[in-house]
């Protein structure tokens, strides 16, 4: 990579974000997330978030049905798994294309708003893909029931190369079966790639208009720039992205679901980027993180894992605490998610990445007041 | 070291996917899979604890059940490690059981809330395999998550034994050879309760459908219309409801202008809870129409789901797997050990939650290993007896119990607040065996078992 492609701060980031992702099996293994299927999902939902801080945090507009595209990515992968051949990169390049020509239509109708008639917007039409996925279009996604792969699928491109295997089909690159470690180290050369692109991205002059737009989009159109075709953009490349992240989860777990659709989804993905800090690169994919690892983790403890976890504390004591804590694990972790939400809205707004912003400046220059953070908002 | 193994696999699959997105289109597979050796399978027990994963779902519409089910399986395991008074352990007839584990290995359990829905379902079924090192998943209230959960297991080489689920296609269409279900189907459901029907209402009917819009409600909406079309009713509209709905008065307006003199609602858990005292506050059982009383048909009904319609579910007619208030050995001995540990009645999905735990463990004493191929060898085909069903066969060809059903009928003078649901016939075993093949669906290979 030569200087001029990169500034030197960038390099670094990239390759310690690199770095960071790729040890991941080690250093979240004592944290009891050091298994596959959740790293997987800790790159995919990375990805997600990563695209949507390009419509959001780069260009303002802030997209309450994100979650859409990446239903479609999913269903689109796992009809190409069905109908033509178990190879991933199939999947995935239908995926990204059909996600973003979905995004486009989407894109085009909703971005004649701004502001929250166009999260509005978004939410009506992300709502309305979820309700044909789930009730209406029962024989393209099978519903509540989700699509699955099964032995008596076509797979015309597998069937004419004369390919055939035992047991429940399994997505493969190349003849690897994408499971376990392989899976995450997949996701992860995505991560990593989506990453990139979106350094690039906002480092470019596109990047510059998109930033401009957030800014203030009225200014944009007197000094004679059309902005819509830079938002539809921004809106297309952020609907592939979460293709992608859709089609990943497809090829990794081959089930897609009506649910993943839902407003919670796209909700969620708002979420992940608020809480890791809107607009900076990195702050999404750890939102992400830490929203996948409440999910997966915090909602696994029960009353008998606690109750052995706080064994050595006296009688009394340790089932009150039980009782206690138990309210906010297991089913209840959403409740410890949204107070975790509500204390970084509250003190840290930029998110997470403004308190890493704050202690690096405070180790910076001790005593010096630390600096206010970029604001985020919709556009108007 | 292990660690290194996966490194070297990254470093493999990461340089033929470059080459692959360099290269062009599709390279021809080449699928290799030796035979694994009977000591190398997914979560083989290295040490003196075997872990079962419970997928239950203690959130969302099924909730009630999930709960009551995750008790059942606390119940079993504690027989099974040869706690309590041993419950069912006693009278499972033929029984390898000792009531010391599984292979003289103590059981334990892990846990994960599925919260109804198919995608969490899976993603907890897999934290549980390979993070918690479970050798079964079992557990679920819907035929959605029971579908994904099995198809996920046939890939893992894990063995599925289904709790709660109806479903034509969970034994049919989807079935899987690492899947296994003890409850009874949709279509079983229909063969049990159509004479009923037709003995109670006559054969001039006019039925409307109210169907959960999914894999178990399309297919006891198709099994009931099919039964009671052979009766000779006629079925004036079928209406799809997302499953978790809570208002239900915009599906039941229509069905006073519909001509229809039956309303059969193919909802379960709390839709059903929501959507059958709403149907009888709207009036429904006080209207005539077609000069015949209107009648409300539940086809799958459990105790906690009568409980919860209360006084709505008076007189209506439905079918259950299994009830608390049996006579056999078996289902007197479940209700007494359930009821000493947690004061209410075992249900029907606490019932095939606790079968299905002794029926693994057992399959797994008389295999001698816990090598999955061998164990499905051992559950397929299977007869027994003591459970509370009566003479039960695992039907090797889909893996689905064929047992006794039977047709219940609200209670119309409860004596407490257990006693919703008389049993009005039991539906032998002879009557509602069917041929496994009217569903097509294919099993799949046990072996080689793949390795997670």
């Amino acid at each position: 990579m030569n200087a001029n492609l990169m500034s030197r701060n960038d390099l670094v980031l990239l390759l310690g974000f690199s770095l960071v992702v790729l040890t991941m099996p080690i250093w979240l293994a004592p944290l009891g997330a050091g298994y596959p299927d959740l790293l997987q999902r800790f790159m995919i939902y990375g990805i997600f978030a990563v695209g949507f801080n390009i419509l959001f945090g780069l260009t303002g507009y802030l997209s309450f049905g994100h979650a859409a595209f990446f239903g479609v990515g999913s269903y689109t992968a796992v009809w190409s798994l069905k109908l033509l051949t178990l190879d991933a990169i199939p999947a995935m390049v239908l995926a990204v294309i059909i996600s973003g020509i979905f995004a486009l239509i989407i894109g085009f109708l909703c971005l004649r708003r701004s502001g929250i008639y166009f999260s509005i917007l978004t939410l009506a039409f992300a709502q309305m893909s979820y309700n044909l996925a789930y009730s209406v279009l029962t024989p393209i996604t099978n519903g509540e029931t989700g699509l699955q792969l099964t032995l008596s699928d076509p797979r015309v491109i597998d069937a004419a190369v004369g390919h055939s295997f035992v047991g429940q089909p399994i997505p493969t690159l190349f003849g690897t079966p994408i499971g376990g470690y392989a899976g995450f180290y997949f996701c992860a050369a995505f991560l990593i790639i989506a990453f990139f692109v979106a350094q690039r991205i906002a480092g470019s002059p596109f990047g510059m208009m998109l930033k401009a737009i957030k800014s203030n989009q009225t200014r944009m159109q007197f000094t004679g720039f059309n902005t819509r075709p830079y938002a539809l953009s921004a809106f297309v490349i952020s609907g592939m992205y979460a293709g992608l992240a859709g089609a990943l989860l497809a090829v990794t777990d081959p089930l897609a679901g009506a649910e993943r659709m839902q407003w919670t989804a796209s909700g969620e993905v708002v979420l992940m980027t608020i809480l890791g800090g809107v607009g900076t690169l990195v702050g999404p994919v750890i939102g992400a993180w830490i929203i996948k690892y409440f999910e997966n983790i915090l909602s696994a403890l029960n009353d008998n894992i606690l109750a052995r976890f706080f064994d050595v504390l006296p009688d009394g004591v340790d089932s009150f605490l039980v009782k206690v804590i138990g309210k906010f694990v297991g089913d209840g972790w959403h409740l410890t998610l949204g107070l975790v939400f509500v204390i970084i809205v509250i003190f840290l707004p930029g998110g997470i990445m403004e308190g890493v912003r704050r202690i690096a400046a405070a180790f910076r220059n001790r005593g010096s007041t630390p600096r206010t953070s970029n604001q985020t908002q919709a556009a108007e | 070291m292990t660690f290194l193994k996966r490194g070297l696999t990254r470093r493999r699959v990461l340089q033929t996917g470059m080459a692959g997105i360099i290269g062009t289109g599709v390279a021809p597979m080449v699928f290799t899979r030796g035979a694994w050796a009977q000591e190398n399978f997914c979560n083989n027990p290295t040490g003196d604890t075997v872990t079962f994963g419970l997928n239950l779902p203690l959130t969302g519409a099924y909730a009630e059940e999930g709960a009551d089910e995750q008790r059942a399986y606390e119940l079993a395991i504690a027989h099974l490690n040869g706690e309590g008074d041993g419950g069912l352990l006693n009278v499972l007839t033929p029984s390898a059981l000792k009531g010391n584990g599984i292979l003289g290995k103590k059981v334990g359990f892990v846990s994960s809330d599925s919260q109804t829905k198919s995608d969490v379902a899976r993603a907890g079924a897999t934290r549980m395999i390979e993070r918690d090192g479970a050798i079964m998943i079992t557990g679920g209230s819907s035929s959605g998550e029971a579908i994904a959960v099995q198809g996920l297991c046939q890939e893992k080489g894990i063995i599925f034994m289904a709790g709660l689920t109806h479903s034509n296609d969970t034994t049919g269409k989807d079935k899987r050879r690492y899947g296994f279900r003890h409850f009874f189907n949709a279509y079983q459901s229909g063969i049990a309760l159509g004479p009923v029907l037709g003995e109670q209402y006559g054969s001039q009917r006019r039925a409307y459908h109210l169907t959960a819009d999914y894999t178990w409600g399309w297919t006891q909406e198709e099994s009931i219309k099919a039964a009671t079309e052979a009766l000779g009713w006629e079925t004036v509209a079928t209406v799809r409801t997302p499953l978790g709905s809570t208002d239900y008065s915009q599906y039941l307006t229509p069905i006073l202008n519909s001509g229809a003199d039956v309303l059969i609602l193919n909802h379960y858990g709390l839709d059903m809870v929501n959507s059958l005292p709403q149907a009888v506050q709207f009036g429904l059982r006080d209207r005539e129409a077609n000069g015949k009383q209107f009648q409300i048909v539940t086809p799958l009904i459990s105790e906690l789901m009568a409980k919860g319609a209360g006084e709505s579910v008076r007189g209506i007619f439905g079918t259950s797997n299994w009830h608390w208030n049996l006579q056999d050995a078996g289902s007197i001995a479940f209700t007494k050990s359930f009821g000493a540990a947690y004061g209410s009645p075992p249900s029907q999905a606490a019932h095939t939650a606790y079968v299905q735990a002794l029926l693994y463990a057992d399959a797994v004493e008389r295999a001698g290993t816990f090598y999955p191929p061998e164990v499905i060898k051992a559950l397929e085909g299977h007869e027994f007896d003591g459970m509370g069903n009566g003479p039960t066969l695992y039907r090797a060809d889909d893996h689905q119990c064929m047992k006794s059903v039977l047709v219940v009928q609200g209670n119309e003078a409860p004596t407490s607040e257990f006693d919703v649901l008389n049993v009005v016939q039991e539906v032998g075993r002879d009557t509602t065996t069917y041929d496994p093949s009217i569903f097509g669906g294919e099993l799949g290979p046990a072996e080689p078992a793949p390795l997670c």
